[in-house]
């Protein structure tokens, strides 16, 4: 089940600071038992066809990228646990450790979905793309400047 | 419009484009100079001169020093790390031109012009980014309109005229810039225009504590989308992109630090940037699998989000992590919450209520064709009209709480007027179709093309005869009458910008008894005194208005000014103000004072004076000493505030009154005297009498007084007593010879 609630979550190519949120939707049907069963396999049902759908569509440059996501959900909840069980001195460090998780996160998952999509548009020519206008070289060039920009911004914060 | 030559009819539109845009820009430069060329190259108003004075100390000292500068030259005792609660972002722009124009274009330029000129400047770039913002909600004609107002709205030029160095010269430019990248954003979804717009908004968060207006209304924007079911990977990449990096960004000034985590204002982008994940999730899982399905999925998360949402806001609040709303934001809201909890923010006047004449004195036209362009928005409402839409919403509303924010309202009054009007040209100026309607009917070719329609409406109007006279006619009527409206709009922003933007108000403008233009220069010879005439180090109380003026023009050292960060400091120079002298003395003395500076206007009949602030130092002094202050002392019994010979007892004996009208029937030859603000007679009979504070200077006008603080008596009496003595004495010496005392000698003076 656990395994599940990582693919799910690698999958949706999601998020931030809440990795048990996944796991909390998938357990909770479990759990509770009689009343509203049929949601509860159809939770479980969307899942697994998320999932499979997500293992169909994988190509090796996403699986890169979704590698490269899960080390930052992981690096992100490493330093918040760090924070719980420490504290958070150097307020500054910790900020700035965490705000380039999250801010590296997002910026990974909106190139991914510029890179899925665009490559999904380019083999069904008609289907109009939600980035018209944004190739895959651009997406890369872009997601390089934002994340210098990040990463600079974070340089400067953690002193 | 034919295509026949393309090529040229595309140079034109450019080349037209361009005239278009630098005489927008000449005009809303030289508009804006009206007070240059009345007065001179000179800091307006009272934040301007801390700006500065600010900058001044920038390009002096380094970068660092500037960040890291404790004044200890005002609120004295205290001093007050300026490096830290400043928006630097003014200063390093104008610290910045000012080395390039120096060390790279080897050009000499004194800081203080380049101050006095960077709003104006600032301004043409404005017009430029009303033009970009505009173009994509329209086209480029409503983008000309909207540049045109924008560049002359006095809504905006009345904190942009030359001089008038405040955070307030950029910021609007900045707020332009910041929402044009913004749409551009979430228009293609590229991650490059996002983080250029958190860019922008860091920039902005440098420059203006009005930051938080978009940090509250792009989340609104986006979570208004949501819900309308509008979410996009565009508006993901837009949102998160500017979020992350912006707000990362907006904590590396000093002033803001961790606010952006901390404080509940700034919490709505975290809620939004949460919630598009969860909705971005749910998309991703929405394409995959069968929408019934689905449903449960979404309601079963729903719940659990909004649960741990609730409860985590919740528990950080009550943690304390994150602070409770501040009070400007409180007053916002509840538009008398100032007024009973805070009297400081309360006592400025651009914080009070909005009249409707103001709103019309600032917009014009622009006041009834704002709600026509929300209107059109409305009836396309793509995503970005969506924007204009609670970008207008909101800040109509804010403009009605406080004066000041009409800033705010005036760019998206420019943009909805501008997207009105070019929808009402588009209609009115194309005349095509009714001459190619009667010219198809003549020329078959054409006509062959054409639908079936518009074969019938061009039989009907052949039929009808020719010449479409009725039609042109309305045509041009109503043409004609909105040329009319904004001829008459340029003119009355003309107006109002030479007649009521462009004053000083460290320099007043008047007129002599025989009408020709005078010049009443009260302010700056008082503060030329001070500067000339007292030691260095010299501790100059005044109210807090007078502040960074004396800081800036005369130098000194001052006990409270215009930044108001610590109330219990103003309110004890408002108990000063407001006590018996000798009350007054024990705290003069306790804050080395050495100078008390007050302003006078009735004589002049010059009504912002401090008789009419002096309720607002009773009533923030009566908030920390409310059983040695009471603001009731102050008014007579029937409930009036006078200063005439039924003043009040508190009234008469406070220091304020007693240094206002100390001789002042001396003026009138020792006859009553009339003070022209208040139109009371201030009585002869009852002499004022100082013993604590000297006269030390008054000026022309009388508009400045200085007094000295007097030192201890030389023979250890109180200075109460003293002070009587010496009068019985020169009684005494007056009675014996009265001929020589009867002449007053204040011809010099008046």
């Amino acid at each position: 089940m656990a395994k599940k609630d990582v693919a799910a979550k690698k999958a949706s190519a999601a998020f931030a600071a809440r990795p048990d949120l996944d796991a909390a939707t998938a357990r909770k049907p479990v759990k509770s038992s009689s009343p509203i069963s049929k949601s509860i396999n159809d939770v479980v049902a969307a899942v697994n066809t998320t999932y499979t759908n997500y293992l169909k569509a994988l190509t090796p440059r996403l699986k890169l990228i979704d590698s490269f996501l899960v080390f930052l959900v992981a690096l992100g909840v490493l330093q918040f646990v760090y924070v719980l069980l420490v504290g958070n001195f150097p307020f500054n460090a910790f900020l700035g450790g965490f705000i380039s998780c999250v801010g590296q996160f997002v910026l990974t998952v909106s190139l991914r979905m510029q890179y899925a999509l665009a490559t999904q548009s380019e083999e069904s020519k008609g289907e109009d793309s939600p980035f018209p206008t944004i190739t895959p070289e651009r997406a890369l060039g872009d997601f390089v400047f934002a994340s210098l920009v990040l990463h600079f911004i974070v340089f400067h914060f953690i002193n | 419009m034919t295509p026949s030559n393309g090529l040229h009819v595309e140079t034109v539109r450019v080349l037209l484009r361009v005239v278009i845009f630098l005489s927008i820009a000449g005009a809303a430069i030289s508009l804006r100079l009206f007070s240059v060329i009345r007065f001179e190259s000179i800091i307006h108003e009272f934040d301007p001169w801390f700006n500065y004075r600010a900058t001044k100390y920038l390009v002096l000292h380094s970068f660092y020093e500037f960040l890291n500068w404790f004044d200890e030259r005002t609120w004295y005792p205290l001093g007050r790390v300026t490096g830290g609660t400043l928006y630097p972002g003014l200063m390093v722009t104008s610290g910045a031109i000012w080395h390039v124009m120096r060390e790279w274009l080897r050009l000499p330029v004194d800081i203080r012009n380049i101050c006095v000129l960077l709003a104006p400047a600032f301004s043409g770039v404005t017009a430029v980014f009303t033009y970009l913002l505009t173009k994509e909600m329209k086209d480029g004609s409503a983008g000309l309109l909207a540049a045109l107002f924008m560049g002359i709205a006095p809504g905006y030029i009345s904190r942009s005229v030359a001089g008038s160095y405040d955070n307030e010269a950029i910021a609007i430019t900045l707020l332009m810039a910041t929402f044009y990248l913004w749409i551009k954003a979430m228009k293609v979804g590229s991650i490059f225009y996002g983080a250029l717009t958190a860019l922008s908004y860091f920039y902005m968060v440098s420059a203006w504590g009005g930051y938080v207006f978009i940090t509250n209304l792009i989340p609104l924007h986006v979570f208004v989308l949501l819900l309308m079911g509008r979410y996009s990977p565009r508006l993901y990449t837009a949102y998160t992109t500017w979020y992350a990096l912006g707000t990362l960004a907006s904590m590396q000034i000093p002033f803001v630090g961790f606010l952006p985590i901390r404080s509940n204002d700034h919490m709505a982008g975290l809620g939004v940037f949460g919630l598009i994940q969860l909705v971005a999730l749910g998309a991703y899982v929405r394409s995959n699998v069968p929408s019934a399905q689905f449903k449960s999925f979404f309601a079963v998360s729903i719940v659990l989000v909004v649960s741990l949402g609730v409860l985590g806001l919740f528990a950080l609040t009550a943690a304390g992590w994150i602070a409770p709303w501040t009070g400007r934001f409180y007053s916002l809201w509840d538009t008398n919450y100032a007024k009973i909890h805070i009297p400081i923010i309360a006592s400025v006047s651009e914080h009070q209520p909005t009249p409707w004449p103001a709103i019309f004195f600032d917009t014009n036209m622009l006041a009834w064709l704002f709600p026509v362009g929300l209107y059109y928005c409305f009836q396309e409402l793509r995503d970005e009209h969506l924007f204009i839409i609670i970008y207008g919403l909101f800040s109509a509303y804010f403009a009605g709480v406080m004066v000041r924010l009409i800033l705010t309202l005036t760019p998206v009054m420019c943009v909805a007027g501008a997207i009105a009007l070019s929808k009402l040209f588009d209609a009115y100026m194309d005349i095509t179709d009714l001459f190619k309607s009667s010219g198809s009917a003549q020329a078959s070719s054409a006509a062959d093309s054409s639908s079936e329609t518009e074969k019938k409406s061009s039989k009907r109007s052949s039929s009808k005869k020719g010449f479409p006279l009725f039609q042109l006619l309305t045509k041009a009527i109503v043409l004609s009458s909105f040329v009319y409206y904004l001829a008459y709009f340029v003119m009355h922003c003309t107006w109002v910008t030479s007649n009521a933007y462009s004053s000083p108000s460290v320099v007043l403008p008047s007129r002599n008894p025989d009408g020709s233009p005078a010049i009443i220069d009260d302010y700056r010879e008082a503060y030329y005194w001070l500067r000339m005439n007292t030691p260095e180090d010299a501790k100059v109380m005044a109210w807090w208005d007078y502040g960074y003026q004396i800081g800036g023009m005369a130098d000194r050292t001052t006990l409270v000014d215009n930044n108001t960060w610590n109330n219990t400091h103003i309110a004890t120079v408002g108990k000063a103000m407001a006590s018996s002298e000798e009350v007054s003395y024990e705290i003069l003395k306790q804050h080395d004072v050495d100078y008390v500076l007050v302003i006078f206007g009735g004589i002049l009949g010059y009504s912002g004076d401090d008789i009419n602030k002096f309720l607002w130092m009773v009533r923030i002094a009566e908030g920390i000493w409310p059983n040695e202050v009471r603001e009731r002392d102050f008014f007579t019994d029937k409930g009036e505030y006078k200063v005439d010979s039924e003043a009040t007892e508190a009234m008469r004996n406070s220091l304020m009154y007693k240094m206002s009208y100390y001789r002042f029937t001396d003026m009138h030859n020792g006859r009553e005297a009339v003070d022209r603000v208040r139109s009371q007679v201030i009585p002869s009979d009852r002499k004022i009498t100082l013993d604590t504070v000297e006269e030390a200077y008054t000026t022309q006008n009388w508009i400045v007084r200085i007094y000295k603080v007097k030192d201890l008596d030389n023979l250890g009496r109180d200075l109460q007593s003293a002070g009587k003595s010496e009068r019985q004495e020169s009684a005494a010496a007056l009675g014996k010879r009265t001929r020589n005392a009867k002449k007053p000698d204040l011809d010099l003076r008046v």
